[in-house]
C-alpha cells in the first residue's frame, strides 16, 4: 500500500460536497458574527458608537473594548504553538489600534444578515497617529531578531566564516545585486471561520479553521481560563492553509468570547477582503556578493536579509541560512534583520524564508554563473555541496539533488539550450530557459495516535493532525493498512479532533514524517498486541511461534513458513469477547541517529517562458520539477503538492503582491480580483520527478515532506528563463509587465 | 479626527420584514423565509442547509460557489435567492444519480485525477465545468477549457489535473 498511487480517501466526501468546513456546522440556534474592522492604522479610538446596531431587531449584543468581557491577563496566555517572542496581539484588548483592519468589534444578531447590515452601523472616532509601514523607507534602522523558542524550526544565521570581503575583492569574477518582494497573503480558498457549539453546562465544540485542532484548544483554554474537558476543537476538514492557520486567528477569540457571554452558538467568518487583517509573507529585502575563481569555483558569498515585522512580535524566517546549505564556500557572510512597522505579525507562507532567500540566492548564482561564461547547471555540480557548513559541517543524511538536477535537464531537454540570451524565439515571442535549486527542512516532531480493531475487524486509527489539502487522509490510512495488511476499504483514519492522541501543528512540512512515525508505531505495538491474543487462542495455529515468524496480510495473521496457517483479525476480536483491541503509541525523534546529520529534502526546477516584449507578458509555457524527497508514500498525491507549489512559484514570481498605500497603512487590493494568483489559464504543462532517495535517519518511514520544497526553485527559475529570454535580470518580485516594458 | 460614516444613505430604521419563498433545489421544491437581500449562496449555505456550495469570496471573483440555474452557471454570491423561485436550482450535491448514487462522470473524474486537495473549490469546479459542457462551446483541446474554466480559482494549484479530468469525460461522452 505504500508508495502507490491511491487516490485520496476523502475524495468522495469532497466532490459531493459532504466535506465540511468550519463554518459549515450549522448547529441549533445559531447566532452570527460579524467583525468590524479599524479603518485608520495606528491611533486611539475615542468612541465606538453601537447604539443604532443595537436598536435593530435581531441584534444580540455588541462587543467592543468597552464592555468586552475579561479574559485572561499575561502575554504568556495568549501564547500558541507557533508564536514568535513577543507580545501576541489581544483582539478588543483596549483603545489602541496598531494596524490597519484591527478587530474594533464584533456584532452578533440571530442571522447573517442583519448581523452584517448592524455592523455598518457601528459610529467609530479615531485619534490618528501617523504610521510607518514601508519597509524601504527604513533600511537603516534594521537591527538583530530576538530569538525565542522558534529558533529551534527556524535559525537565525550562523557566524561569518574567513573573509568574504577580501575574498571579494580580489576574485577574478563577480556579481552584486539587491532583491525585493512584497507583501503576500495566503488567501486560502476558505476563508476563516469558527462555529462554536455552546453546550451543556458551557461546555464548547469549537469548528475552527486551523492547521491544529490541539493549537486552538490550548489557545482558548488558556485566554478563556478554561480546562481542557470544557473546550473541544473539531477541524475534520480546512479548505486550505498555506501557513495562515498555524495560529489560532482572531475569528476563534472573538467567536468564544461572544459564545461565552451570550451562553449562546455563534459563528464568526471572516470576509476576503478581512483575510488580509492577519498575517503575511513580509516584505523582504536581500543584498548579494559572490564571487568566483577563474576556474568557477566560488570564492566569497554574503547575503543579507532584512524583513519586516510588526511593532508588537518578531516574526522572523530563515532566509539566508539557505545559501551556507546549499554552497559551501570558505568566505562567507550571512545576515538577517528586521524592522518593526506598524502591521500585524507577519506569519510563516508555505515555504517560509525558503522562497524567499533561494529566490534571491538562485538568481544571483545563475548571474555570476553566466559572468563565469559557464553554463547555469555545470556551474551548480562545480559547487556542488556535500556538507552543511551552517551546521557544523555535518554531512546530508541522503541528498540526491544530483539526480534531480541529471534527469530533471534530461527531461526537460537543457542540452538544446543557446546560452545566449535573447538567442531562443518562437514566432514573434521571445523564449527563456531557466533552472534553479530548491531547498526544504525535512523535519520531524513527537506525535501520537491511536490505533483501534473494532468489533467488526476494521481498523480505525486517528490522530489529531489536519489535512489542509496534502493527502494526511490517503497516506495515513496507506500506513496502517500496510502494516495490519488490511484492504484500504476496511481501514479508517480520522483527524481533525482534540479528543484524538494530540499532534502538532500541521506545517513545516513535517506531518507526513511525524504523524506518519506516530502511525506506524502505534500499528506495530497493535500488531504485537493482536498477535499475542491469536497466539493464545485455543488451538491456535500461531502457538509456539515468534512474531517475527509471522507476517500481517488479507485481514490475517500469517505463518511464514505456511501462509495458509492463519488466524483471522476478526476471530482474534471475536476471541477477545467482542470487544475492540486498542493500542495508543507515541513517536519521538530519534535524535541520537538524527544529530550528525544536516536532513533536507532537494529539488531542481527547469522552465521554459514565453516572453511577449510589446506587452511585457511572461507565460510560463512548461516547467519540470525533479524532486529528492526521500520515500514517496504516494506518487498521487505527492505529485499534486508538487505541482500545487509550481503553481504557487508561478504566482510569486509573476503575479501575486499586497500592495500597500504607505500613506494610510492599508492594503489597497485586498480582494481576489485585484490580488492576482493565477488561474487555470496561467498554468500549462507542468511535469513532475521524483526521483529515488532512500534515507534511513530522518525518520523509520524514511519519508521528507513535499508540501513546501516544490515551490522553492520555482520563482528563480523563471526569473533566470526571464533573463535567458530578454537578456534582464529582473530582481525584483513578481515580474510584472511594467518591469519588461 | 476620523468618523465612519454609514456606507448606506439614510439607513432605515427598521429593516423590510422577511417574506416566504419557495426554491427547487436539485429538484425539490422547499420552503423558506428569507429577508429579501438574502443571496442564493447564504440561502443555500444558511438555510436549506446545503454547505457543498462554498464561499471563498461573496463578490464574485473566485467561482467557489458556482451553482447551476436551468443548467447554466452562475456565483450564487452575486444574485438574491428571491429572485430565483421560479428557475430549477443544481447544486453539487444534486450531481450525482438521485435514484441509483451514481457519481456524475465528472466528480469521478476529479477524484480519479487528483483534480483538488483541499477540496473547497471542487464543488464550484465541477458545478463550472458541467455547465461549460452544457454551453457547448468547447471543444476538447486543453487551452480552451483552460480559457473557460478561468473563472474558478483554486489555490492549491490542481488545474493542471483540473484539465485532465474534464478531457476524459469530453473523451468518453463523444
Amino acid at each position: 500500500m505504500i508508495g502507490k498511487p491511491i487516490s485520496r480517501v476523502d475524495g468522495p466526501e469532497k466532490v459531493t460536497g459532504q466535506a465540511k468546513y468550519a463554518a459549515e456546522f450549522n448547529v441549533p440556534d445559531l447566532t452570527y458574527g460579524v467583525v468590524v474592522s479599524s479603518t485608520i492604522t495606528k491611533g486611539t479610538i475615542t468612541r465606538i458608537d453601537t447604539t443604532k446596531a443595537l436598536a435593530l431587531e435581531g441584534v444580540l449584543e455588541v462587543f467592543t473594548h468597552k464592555n468586552r468581557p475579561k479574559t485572561a491577563w499575561f502575554d504568556m496566555s495568549y501564547k500558541d504553538q507557533d508564536s514568535p517572542p513577543g507580545s501576541p496581539f489581544r483582539p478588543l484588548h483596549d483603545d489602541q489600534v496598531k494596524y490597519n483592519g484591527q478587530p474594533i468589534a464584533l456584532v452578533v444578531a440571530d442571522t447573517f444578515e442583519v448581523a452584517r447590515y448592524a455592523a455598518t452601523l457601528i459610529e467609530v472616532d479615531y485619534d490618528a497617529e501617523p504610521c510607518e509601514t514601508d519597509l524601504l523607507k527604513h533600511l537603516h534602522e534594521a537591527r538583530d531578531p530576538e530569538s525565542g523558542v522558534a529558533n529551534v524550526f527556524k535559525p537565525l544565521p550562523p557566524k561569518p566564516r574567513g573573509n568574504s570581503a577580501a575574498a571579494y575583492a580580489n576574485a577574478p569574477v563577480s556579481m552584486s545585486a539587491r532583491y525585493i518582494h512584497g507583501m503576500q497573503h495566503h488567501n486560502p480558498m476558505e476563508m476563516f471561520a469558527t462555529t462554536v457549539e455552546y453546550g451543556r453546562n458551557g461546555k464548547l465544540t469549537i469548528y475552527d479553521k486551523t492547521q491544529g485542532a490541539t493549537n486552538s484548544q490550548l489557545y482558548v483554554t488558556q485566554a478563556f481560563n478554561l480546562s481542557f474537558d470544557q473546550v473541544r476543537v473539531v477541524s475534520p476538514y480546512v479548505g486550505g492553509g498555506f501557513g495562515s492557520g498555524l495560529r489560532p486567528q482572531y475569528q476563534l477569540f472573538l467567536a468564544v468570547m461572544a459564545a461565552r457571554a451570550l451562553k449562546r452558538s455563534v459563528r464568526v467568518s471572516l470576509t476576503r477582503q478581512q483575510m488580509w487583517s492577519f498575517g503575511h509573507r513580509p516584505a523582504t529585502v536581500q543584498n548579494i556578493r559572490l564571487a568566483a575563481d577563474s576556474d568557477g569555483k566560488l570564492a566569497a558569498v554574503e547575503h543579507e536579509a532584512i524583513a519586516e515585522t510588526s511593532q508588537f512580535e518578531d516574526y522572523t524566517e530563515t532566509v539566508v541560512n539557505w545559501t551556507g546549505k546549499l554552497y559551501d564556500c570558505p568566505n562567507s557572510t550571512l545576515s538577517y534583520k528586521l524592522k518593526s512597522l506598524d502591521m500585524y505579525s507577519p506569519l510563516d507562507m508555505r515555504a517560509p524564508g525558503g522562497v524567499t532567500g533561494v529566490h534571491a540566492i538562485e538568481c544571483a548564482i545563475d548571474e555570476l554563473a553566466y559572468k563565469a561564461g559557464i553554463d547555469p547547471l555545470d556551474f551548480r555540480f562545480k559547487n556542488y555541496s556535500e556538507k552543511d557548513w551552517t551546521e557544523k559541517d555535518k554531512p546530508y543524511s541522503s541528498k540526491e539533488l544530483r539526480a534531480c538536477f541529471t534527469q530533471g535537464a534530461e527531461r526537460f531537454g537543457w542540452s538544446n539550450r543557446t546560452p545566449e540570451p535573447r538567442s531562443m524565439r518562437r514566432g514573434h515571442t521571445l523564449i527563456g530557459w531557466g533552472m534553479a535549486t530548491g531547498i526544504w527542512d525535512a523535519s520531524q516532531v513527537p506525535a501520537r495516535a491511536e490505533a483501534v480493531l473494532t468489533v467488526n475487524g476494521k481498523l480505525r486509527v486517528s490522530s489529531a493532525t489536519a489535512d489542509i489539502g496534502t493527502g494526511t487522509y490517503t497516506i495515513m490510512t496507506q500506513i496502517a493498512a500496510e502494516l495490519l495488511g488490511m484492504p484500504l476499504e476496511n481501514v479508517i483514519f480520522r483527524l481533525g479532533d482534540t479528543d484524538m492522541p494530540l499532534a502538532p501543528i500541521q506545517g513545516g512540512s513535517w506531518t507526513a514524517a511525524t504523524v506518519g512515525s506516530a502511525v506506524k508505531v502505534t500499528c506495530e505495538a497493535l500488531a504485537k498486541k493482536l498477535f499475542k491474543l491469536a497466539r493464545k487462542m485455543p488451538g491456535s495455529p500461531l502457538a509456539g511461534a515468534d512474531f517475527d515468524d509471522v507476517f500481517f496480510a488479507s485481514s490475517h495473521i500469517r505463518l511464514r513458513r505456511d501462509p495458509s496457517l492463519s488466524v483471522s483479525l476478526q476471530a482474534i476480536v471475536d476471541q477477545n469477547g467482542g470487544r475492540a483491541i486498542s493500542e495508543t503509541g507515541t513517536s519521538l525523534p530519534n535524535v541520537l541517529k538524527q544529530k550528525d546529520y544536516s536532513r533536507s529534502a532537494h529539488a531542481a526546477a527547469f522552465v521554459e517562458v514565453e516572453v511577449d516584449e510589446d506587452f511585457g507578458t511572461v507565460v510560463v509555457t512548461r516547467a519540470v520539477s525533479a524532486v529528492a524527497a526521500g520515500r514517496i508514500l504516494n506518487p498521487k498525491t505527492a505529485r499534486s503538492q508538487i505541482i500545487g507549489g509550481m503553481v504557487w512559484g508561478i504566482s510569486s514570481a509573476l503575479q501575486e503582491e499586497s500592495i500597500m498605500d504607505h500613506r494610510y497603512g492599508r492594503y489597497m487590493n485586498h480582494n481576489l480580483a485585484e490580488y492576482h494568483i493565477p488561474v487555470c489559464a496561467d498554468v500549462r504543462d507542468l511535469d513532475v520527478i521524483f526521483v529515488e532517495e532512500v534515507d534511513d535517519i530522518v525518520n523509520p518511514l524514511g519519508v521528507k515532506g513535499v508540501g513546501e520544497v516544490g515551490l522553492v526553485a520555482m520563482p528563480a527559475a523563471i526569473a533566470n528563463a526571464v533573463f535567458h529570454a530578454t537578456g534582464k535580470r529582473i530582481h525584483d518580485l513578481p515580474i510584472q509587465l511594467d518591469k519588461l516594458l | 479626527m476620523l468618523t465612519e460614516t454609514l456606507p448606506v444613505a439614510n439607513a432605515p430604521d427598521a429593516l423590510p420584514a422577511t417574506q416566504p419563498i419557495e426554491l427547487t433545489i436539485n429538484g425539490q421544491k422547499r420552503q423558506f423565509r428569507l429577508a429579501p437581500w438574502t443571496t442564493l449562496l447564504d440561502a443555500l449555505r444558511e438555510y436549506a442547509n446545503l454547505t457543498g456550495t462554498k464561499k471563498g469570496c461573496d463578490h464574485g471573483q473566485c467561482g467557489a460557489c458556482t451553482v447551476l440555474i436551468d443548467g447554466k452557471r452562475v456565483n450564487s454570491c452575486l444574485t438574491l435567492a428571491v429572485m430565483h423561485e421560479d428557475h430549477a436550482i443544481t447544486t453539487i450535491e444534486g450531481l450525482a444519480d438521485s435514484a441509483t448514487g451514481q457519481f456524475h462522470p465528472l466528480q469521478q473524474a476529479f477524484i480519479d485525477h487528483d483534480a483538488f486537495q483541499c477540496g473547497y473549490c471542487t464543488p464550484g469546479q465541477i458545478c463550472s465545468a458541467v455547465g461549460m459542457l452544457n454551453e457547448g462551446k468547447v471543444e476538447n483541446k486543453a487551452d480552451q477549457i483552460r480559457e473557460l474554466m478561468s473563472g474558478n480559482l483554486c489555490r492549491c494549484g490542481a488545474y493542471p489535473h483540473i484539465v485532465d479530468a474534464i478531457q476524459e469525460v469530453m473523451k468518453k461522452e463523444r
